[in-house]
């Protein structure tokens, strides 16, 4: 007798049969489990919806009223047949791994992670499986993410030049995450922080839920630059170079992400500058994720797919790529990361 | 290559012209005077002998990083640099130092002259002692291509802040044959210019496209227009018996068309006439597909030289009697330029395509759409009094092409772009249709905007049928409309024929496939055009 895999992979996202739930699918199901709030992994929608306690509040305010369950991390349940837990991705507050088990077979499917702690998401912690479903968005050896302290400084030098010019830095960064990471990067020193709409209603959201991060003021049509002398602007993507910065004269703009590293994409953004910050596993966080699971068959959702496979399958493994319609850290203006 | 790795970052860091200016002009007033000279050079294209190979550069990154080749060649396309590649995945160095540009460059050509087994022990040890950012540099030297985002004329405006000299005089200076090992920063930049070496050409004057029609340039009377050729923009230059050739690219292209050696016999010493290098045989001008058989040949067989005669079509003079001559009206240049080559026969590989008469801008515009039967792209407009400037300076010269040919073409293959553009796809394989069957007839890479390009991106991620390496077969389903300005028949393709820059015009949303262009269409066109 054949039985089918623990998780199938469908044109409406990650299926498992024997619980008859799908991991973040991208059409509209019955049930539907959240690995994060990210815009390609959580879909308006569903009749029903499953996450972490802490992703919880965002997808409230993303998706509005949904039917929504929440679990902490670790606790196991039974959905059906299947028995399920969610485990610490690191890649936003709130984001999980989801470990499904049936008949003794496991397999988790990652969403999206990283492995270096940011001191806001809950850390990565590698959970042991047969089966592994990761991303690859940074899945090529050019990418290895610089210390973050290093960064900061980066960030600071920056603030403080372009504050001697007497022009305002504004910052790219997607409202949910990366604007957080950069946020808590931003030390003491710097001056007045001023967000955009997007990014101070997120902000809040994970403040309410317990999270420390400096204080933000937000942009309105009353905001005048005279009144934040030596302030830093946060913006979404979307917004820089548009109408929306004219209020505060000469600027210098800057974008965070991991694309950064590259210096093509970082003069294709036209941005003066790029900070290199992500929220996924760089090249070395994906090879030790993978091997710290022990799983012995790996699929590659989204990335560089093809390469990343390939260079698993030399290193012994069982890797194949499947097709998804998860997006990974994009340098669209659509709202993601 | 602390400064220069610190001058490289402020430049790398900022879009404004000024903020590079600035940088490049503090670092002309306090590098030392050997790195002020290279950075000189390698800003306008000169750059130390290729040492190594980039398939051994590639070999050793791999090994030093502990990666497979296969993984860095994939990595490559899609940063889109092989220096900033290697800079990438190598590990951190295990010592700093703080040689100055020059050293570095002194290593290079020692490496050079190292028989190859021991050229790797040189480079590791260099990509050892050197920051990320150092090594991006220090490859970049070994690969060529200086290109960081600082043209000549950007190099020209700082090096003029930093001595006080006019930019036009230091680009003037900057021109011709020499190398850093050949002339020092005094004797370039700061002493008596004494009119340097023989070879030196003078800055080009390059034509604005001009927008609709030529009305709002005034009276015609005051214009002189004529053909305007497909061939490559050059300098002939006689001095003391000697001749060389210039491309706009300042390249020297003398050995390369050896007809151009009888021009000697015509020109006097002390002459510089600036011109279009064409292929034109018995019956006038060839199309550039001609030329471009003789472009990058070195060795020349006789039956090539037969097959794709070389001439220089001369339109200015910009030195005659051994003066500067570029103050002069061009009224004045160009009688000269027709007096010098009044004895000119088919035997000197000169020509001098005449003017065209015309009366008003009307007529003008009517004898612009005879240019294809006249071999010619269109038309050249040039202000009868106006000097030689320098650069791509609006006012005076102005070119009026025709219209390009289109065809509407069906996108079948994707591939994504290299460095700018890397992770966008923007480099599409076009058909025209054949019955059923979808024939692929050219490439092109440019002409949508970012936000086309983002958002056919987006379309070829869930629309791939088929995935060759990093080529993506999509979804027969997107027409567009395909530009190009020649069209000639070439056995080296499916189509059976090649198009001379192509790009596209237009994303034909209106059009279903159904409605794209036919391989008969591209035949006929082929015929009256080819």
């Amino acid at each position: 007798m054949t039985r089918d895999p623990v998780l199938t992979f469908t044109d409406r996202g990650i299926y498992c049969p024997a619980g008859d739930f799908f991991i973040d699918p991208w059409r509209p199901v019955k049930r539907a489990l959240l690995t994060h709030g990210h815009a390609d992994h959580a879909h308006p929608g569903h009749a029903s919806y499953l996450a972490t306690r802490s992703a919880a509040p965002v997808l409230r305010h993303r998706l509005g009223k949904i039917r929504l369950q929440t679990v902490a991390y670790e606790q196991t349940q039974r959905i059906g047949d299947a028995t399920v837990s969610f485990h610490p991705a690191g890649h936003v507050p709130g984001s999980a791994q989801i470990r499904v088990e049936v008949d003794g077979e496991c397999w988790v499917a990652s969403g999206d992670y990283k492995t270096i702690e940011d001191g806001l998401s809950e850390p990565f912690s590698p959970v042991p499986c047969h089966v592994f479903i990761t991303e690859s968005t940074f899945g090529l050896p050019v990418f290895r993410w610089p210390a973050q302290d290093a960064v900061a400084r980066e960030l600071l030098d920056w603030w403080r030049n372009s504050v001697d010019r007497g022009v305002t830095p504004v910052l790219g960064a997607y409202s949910l995450g990366k604007a957080q990471r950069v946020l808590s990067l931003l030390t003491e020193d710097i001056g007045p922080i001023l967000t955009h709409g997007a990014i101070e209603a997120t902000t809040q959201v994970l403040r309410d839920q317990g999270l420390r991060l400096p204080p933000t003021a937000q942009v309105t049509p009353d905001t005048k630059t005279k009144d934040h002398l030596g302030a830093i602007v946060l913006a979404p993507p979307g917004a820089l170079g548009g109408a929306w910065m004219r209020r505060f004269g000469p600027v210098s703009t800057g974008f965070a992400s991991g694309w950064m590293q590259m210096r093509g994409v970082r003069r294709r953004r036209a941005a003066d500058r790029g900070f290199v910050i992500s929220d996924h596993a760089d090249w070395d966080g994906l090879n030790q994720a993978i091997a710290a699971t022990g799983a012995e068959k790996i699929y590659v959702t989204h990335g560089y797919t093809d390469i990343f496979a390939r260079w698993l399958r030399e290193g012994g493994l069982d890797a194949d790529v499947v097709p998804t319609e998860y997006e990974g850290e994009t340098l669209q203006d659509s709202e993601e990361s | 290559m602390k400064a220069f790795a610190t001058l490289f970052n402020r430049i790398d860091q900022t879009t404004r012209t000024t903020v590079k200016v600035a940088a490049l002009a503090e670092y002309f007033a306090t590098a030392p005077e050997q790195d002020r000279l290279w950075t000189i050079a390698l800003f306008s294209g000169r750059r130390p002998k290729r040492a190594v190979t980039t398939t051994r550069l590639r070999e050793w990154a791999a090994e030093r990083a502990g990666l497979p080749l296969w993984l860095v060649e994939e990595a490559y396309p899609v940063v889109g640099d092989l220096a900033e590649t290697i800079a990438l995945i190598l590990p951190p160095p295990t010592r700093t130092s703080d040689h100055p540009l020059t050293h570095w460059i002194t290593v290079l050509k020692e490496i050079a002259a190292r028989p190859e087994p021991e050229r790797k022990p040189l480079v590791l040890a260099a990509w050892e002692q050197l920051t990320p950012t150092e090594r991006f540099l220090f490859n970049k030297l070994m690969t060529g291509g200086f290109r960081i985002g600082v043209s000549q004329k950007l190099m020209t405006r700082a090096l003029a802040e930093a001595t006080g000299k006019e930019a036009s005089e230091l680009a003037h200076r900057l021109m011709g044959n020499w190398t850093p090992d050949t002339v020092s920063f005094h004797d370039l930049i700061l002493g008596d210019d004494l009119g340097g070496d023989l070879s030196r050409p003078y800055p080009f004057y390059l034509a604005h496209a001009i927008e609709g029609a030529p009305d709002a340039l005034g009276s015609p009377q005051e214009w002189s227009a004529e053909w305007k050729w497909d061939g490559i923009r050059g300098q002939l230059i006689v001095r003391n018996r000697q001749h060389f050739v210039w491309s706009r690219g300042e390249e020297l292209m003398t050995d390369r068309f050896p007809e151009l050696a009888r021009a000697v016999d015509l020109l006097p010493d002390g002459t510089v006439l600036d011109g279009e290098i064409m292929a034109w045989d018995e019956d006038g001008p060839m199309p550039f597909n001609a030329l471009q058989k003789r472009i990058g040949r070195k060795n020349l067989p006789k039956s090539l030289l037969r097959q794709a005669p070389v001439v220089f079509a001369a339109y200015d003079a910009l030195e005659w009697d051994g003066v500067d001559r570029r103050d002069q009206p061009y009224s004045t240049r160009r009688a000269q330029l027709e007096r010098l080559l009044a004895a000119a026969t088919t035997q000197h590989a000169l020509r001098l395509p005449p003017l065209i008469a015309f009366d008003d801008w009307p007529d003008l515009a009517r004898i612009r759409t005879t240019a294809r039967d006249n071999r010619a792209e269109g038309l050249m407009l040039k202000r009868l009094d106006s000097p030689y400037l320098a650069g791509r300076r609006k006012g005076d010269w102005w070119k009026w092409k025709l219209d390009p040919l289109t065809v509407d073409a069906v996108m079948i293959y994707a591939q994504s772009g290299h460095g700018r553009r890397a992770n966008l796809f923007t480099d599409f394989t076009f058909a025209v249709r054949d019955g059923d069957d979808l024939v692929p007839f050219t490439k092109a890479y440019s002409g949508l905007t970012d936000v086309e390009f983002r958002e056919i991106t987006a379309w070829v991620r869930r629309n791939t049928l088929q995935r060759f390496g990093p080529v993506r077969q999509v979804t027969p389903e997107h027409v567009f409309e395909i530009a190009f300005e020649g069209i000639h028949a070439s056995p080296r393709h499916k189509s059976g024929i090649a198009l001379r820059f192509p790009r596209m015009s237009r994303w034909r949303r209106d059009k279903p496939v159904s409605e794209a262009n036919t391989l008969d269409d591209l035949k006929a066109l082929l015929a009256l055009y080819g």
